[in-house]
């Protein structure tokens, strides 16, 4: 069955390659443009991952996770975290959020291909 | 279209609209807002920028934006103060950041020497912070350019050496913790992932299990072995595997001719190593489960409250906002238009039915007229756009320019959030960047000259728009020394334009700077755009159907009015008839109406005949000789005079027969459809059906004004 990926990002830039490297795996893409954009979809569709940025106005990436964790439904929910190259700390703060993995920026859409992979069954 | 040209695309298009975001939040941080949340839209703006460049491999552009973005972070955590000083760098930065971005586009390069002086700043505000941001940008600097490529290259040839046919065998040792699981992570899937690096062998170690009644469902008990044989090194892959979950379980992966534990480097906590740096002894083994995280598991429950803040709604929530093709919206109004004249011509065939005004007819009909308008209202709106675009660009003029001049100048604007019309605001940035570099240029003192006569040092300059009376206003005025007049008196006499005796009042004087080949400069400045002269600007403030005017006071300042349309495509006119036509006079261009009198007519020279209104004589214009639609009328007393001001002041009464009315008329291009006529600015169609041509009153007046000229030059020379 065709899985369902949710990307969370303020860039339309970065949405829209997130978009075509994704369906051209073979992904359903669904997008949000912030946090709390990504929570009001995630009422409304269950996807099997979400791929999130961290920094993103009105809800950034880590309180994004927190408040995916704490909702029953998504607790198992994949989340994984687009940073950039030298974020070790952001790594570290995403993971303590309750990320389940990363993506490093500029992504190549083998490594996100790869990266979903790991992480949806 | 290729998707990754259209992408490539979005990504201009989001950087001029990051590239605003970043300018006007770092002119709220240089006007002393120190919201965090601005700091961290300004650094947010960047980050993006650098997102999508290094996606498209515009390599000098993510070197520079990281070397800013890694300021800025210094500024979101209070490493370095937001001083004045240091919002003017950043200011400078974004600059040349808009810069190296239009260069991206264009796929030219940028003057280095606009860009290292830039970055040096930048580099030293992060130096000044102390050295724990000066090494991380540095060190960051270095990294990005050359050690990856040194030590791959390195590995890759270990490789070969060492290992070329001989089989790789793997023992891992994985035991998950609960956090794997409860961050969404799965055992199988990384199992699964193993597998697919060669042939695998997993055991699954179940002896932790406890009883059913001790058994936290939340827990973690299984933990697997796996001999994993494959024909390359494999152990990067095999620690890529465990990325994610390196913190979360006990881990060990030992290559079976492994050296002995001893030499066992204690590595798991620094992940970012092994890709870089592949033929590091990094086994770990089984004697040292813990070794990995000494710390323990994270605990994500207190962490929480310290971590990351939920963040506050302290912005308003931005409009929902959707995109759509101009074509549409230009169709929209087209069809608004259609409606608009349909409506009238409705009107006239029910009115001319000879209903009475009260008739239920007639009141429909009013409904049906107020619906249409405030239809028109609305979608005229939705081709409206705040000023605040182009108003953030000329704050870039000013630190140009006053840079360039060496001058102190600060921009204050006014009314960011005034709606035009898109066109409107188009094509406002040209006239308004050569007023604005004309006012830092020419209107604003020297700080020496300044202070000599009292003033601050620091010029001000202020950029303000406004709704009035159904046109917007935008006002640049500078507090500089005002225009010189006798030295634009002195100019125009010398260039011809006026004759040496001419009595001309102040603002007489003050308008001479539009005309064509005017400058109050000899010599061309550094000030790129120079040579064009305020003449080119009128032009296209009047292109667009707007007045410009001056008002300056000596060692006060200049303050220049632009007063524009809101929108180019109605009108409001006053419905003429001249000979057997229809024509229709832009109200804004009329003063006042009035009856020639017999005595109030002169015929002076070859013709010409004055006007008498209010102790001025005025040219009187016999539209209907002039647009040759019929001979010219012997008896003006038997006509109308609309007496008419151009854009430029100039004036002139316009003779028509008869005048109908007041109406708003919907302005189709005569020039897109036909060709340009001399005399008239525009068709319309009216409630009749017919078209009825708009008139040019500036292009009249102008012309009068042109034969004038002649005459006088003529008499000059005699």
């Amino acid at each position: 069955m065709t899985k369902t990926i949710l990307t969370v990002d303020d860039s339309r830039t970065m949405r829209e390659m997130l978009r075509i490297a994704l369906a051209d795996a073979g992904y359903n893409v669904v997008q949000a443009e912030d946090g709390v954009h990504g929570l009001e979809v995630l009422e409304t569709v269950s996807p099997d991952a979400i791929i999130t940025d961290i920094n993103m106005p009105r809800m950034d990436g880590f309180g994004f996770i927190e408040n995916v964790r704490v909702h029953e439904t998504h607790r198992a929910l994949p989340i994984l975290v687009l940073t950039t190259e030298s974020d070790d700390q952001k790594k570290d703060r995403a993971r303590r959020a309750g990320a389940t993995g990363w993506i490093v920026k500029p992504f190549n859409p083998v490594k996100l291909v790869d990266a979903i992979r790991r992480v949806t069954a | 279209m290729d998707p990754m040209a259209a992408i490539r695309q979005t990504f201009f298009q989001e950087c001029d609209e990051q590239l605003a975001e970043l300018e006007s939040g770092l002119i709220r941080i240089d006007e002393g807002d120190r919201d965090p949340e601005t700091v961290n839209a300004v650094f947010r703006a960047v980050h993006s920028i650098k997102g999508g460049a290094s996606a498209f491999g515009f390599d000098d552009l993510v070197e520079f934006v990281h070397v800013f973005e890694t300021t800025l972070d210094l500024l979101r955590s209070n490493r370095i103060e937001a001083t004045q000083q240091v919002a003017a760098c950043f200011l400078r930065a974004s600059d040349v950041l808009a810069d190296l971005v239009s260069g991206a586009r264009e796929g030219s390069d940028v003057n280095p020497d606009k860009v290292a002086p830039a970055k040096a700043e930048l580099q030293s505000l992060c130096e000044g912070a102390g050295s724990e941001g000066d090494a991380a940008s540095e060190a960051d600097f270095v990294d990005l350019a050359f050690e990856p490529v040194a030590i791959s290259l390195d590995s890759i040839f270990g490789d070969f050496e060492e290992s070329e046919q001989k089989p790789h065998r793997y023992v891992i040792n994985f035991k998950p913790r609960p956090a794997l699981y409860a961050k969404g992570n799965e055992a199988l899937l990384l199992l699964r992932e193993l597998g697919e690096l060669g042939a695998l062998r997993v055991t699954c170690n179940t002896d932790d299990t406890p009883f059913l009644d001790e058994l936290d469902p939340e827990g973690a008990y299984f933990s697997w072995t796996a001999e994993l044989e494959t024909k390359e090194d494999a152990r990067a892959d095999i620690q890529a595997v465990f990325e994610f979950v390196e913190f979360d379980c006990d881990l060990s992966i030992k290559e079976e001719d492994d050296p002995p534990p001893g030499s066992v480097i204690e590595s798991m906590e620094e992940p970012a190593v092994y890709e870089e740096e592949p033929k590091l002894p990094i086994a770990s083994n089984d004697e040292q489960p813990a070794l990995a995280v000494p710390e323990a598991t994270p605990q994500p429950q207190p962490q929480a409250s310290a971590g990351p803040r939920k963040t506050e709604p302290s912005s308003p929530a931005p409009q929902p906002t959707i995109r759509v093709d101009l074509e549409r919206v230009d169709r929209l109004i087209n069809l608004v238009g259609e409606l608009v004249i349909n409506q009238a011509v409705l009107s006239q065939r029910v009115s001319e039915a000879g209903l009475s005004r009260a008739s239920s007819v007639m009141i429909a009909l009013d409904e049906l007229e107020q619906l249409t308008r405030d239809i028109q209202d609305s979608v005229m709106a939705i081709r409206a756009q705040p000023v605040k675009p182009i108003f953030q660009r000329m704050s870039r003029v000013v630190r140009e320019v006053a840079a360039i001049t060496k001058k102190s100048v600060r921009l204050i604007t006014d009314g960011e959030s005034t709606e035009v019309d898109k066109t409107v605001v188009e094509r406002l940035t040209d006239p308004l960047t050569h007023m604005i570099r004309n006012a830092v240029d020419h209107g604003i003192e020297s700080a020496e000259q300044r202070i000599a006569v009292g003033k601050p040092e620091e010029g001000t300059l202020k950029l303000s728009a406004m709704h009035r009376s159904g046109r917007v206003v935008i006002e640049v005025s500078d507090d500089g020394a005002g225009i010189n007049r006798q030295r634009v008196r002195q100019i125009a006499v010398s260039k011809n334009l006026i004759s040496p005796d001419a009595l001309l009042t102040d603002e007489e004087i003050d308008n001479l700077i539009f005309a064509p080949g005017f400058s109050t400069t000899e010599t061309a400045s550094a000030i790129s755009g120079r040579g064009v002269g305020m003449d080119v600007v009128k032009r296209a403030v009047q292109a667009l159907g707007g007045r410009i005017s001056i008002a300056s006071r000596p060692g006060l300042g200049s303050t220049f009015s632009l007063s524009l349309p809101l929108t180019l495509a109605v009108l409001d006119g006053m419905v003429v008839t001249i000979g057997d036509q229809t024509f229709v006079v832009p109200l804004t261009a009329i003063v006042e109406t009035m009856q020639p009198k017999k005595e109030s007519v002169h015929l002076i020279g070859s013709g010409t005949r004055l006007i008498r209104s209010r102790d001025a004589f005025i040219p009187l214009v016999d539209v209907g000789a002039v647009l040759h639609n019929r001979p010219s009328l012997a008896d003006p007393t038997a006509q109308v005079a609309l007496l008419a001001e151009s854009e430029s002041g100039g004036r002139c009464a316009l003779l028509v027969d008869e005048i109908q009315g007041q109406r708003q008329v919907v302005i189709k291009s005569l020039e897109a459809n036909y060709g340009r006529v001399f005399g008239i600015a525009a068709g319309t169609i009216l409630g009749d059906g017919r078209v009825a041509l708009i008139i040019d009153v500036d292009g009249i007046i102008n012309s009068l004004r042109a034969d004038s000229d002649a005459v006088e030059s003529l008499h000059a020379a005699e």
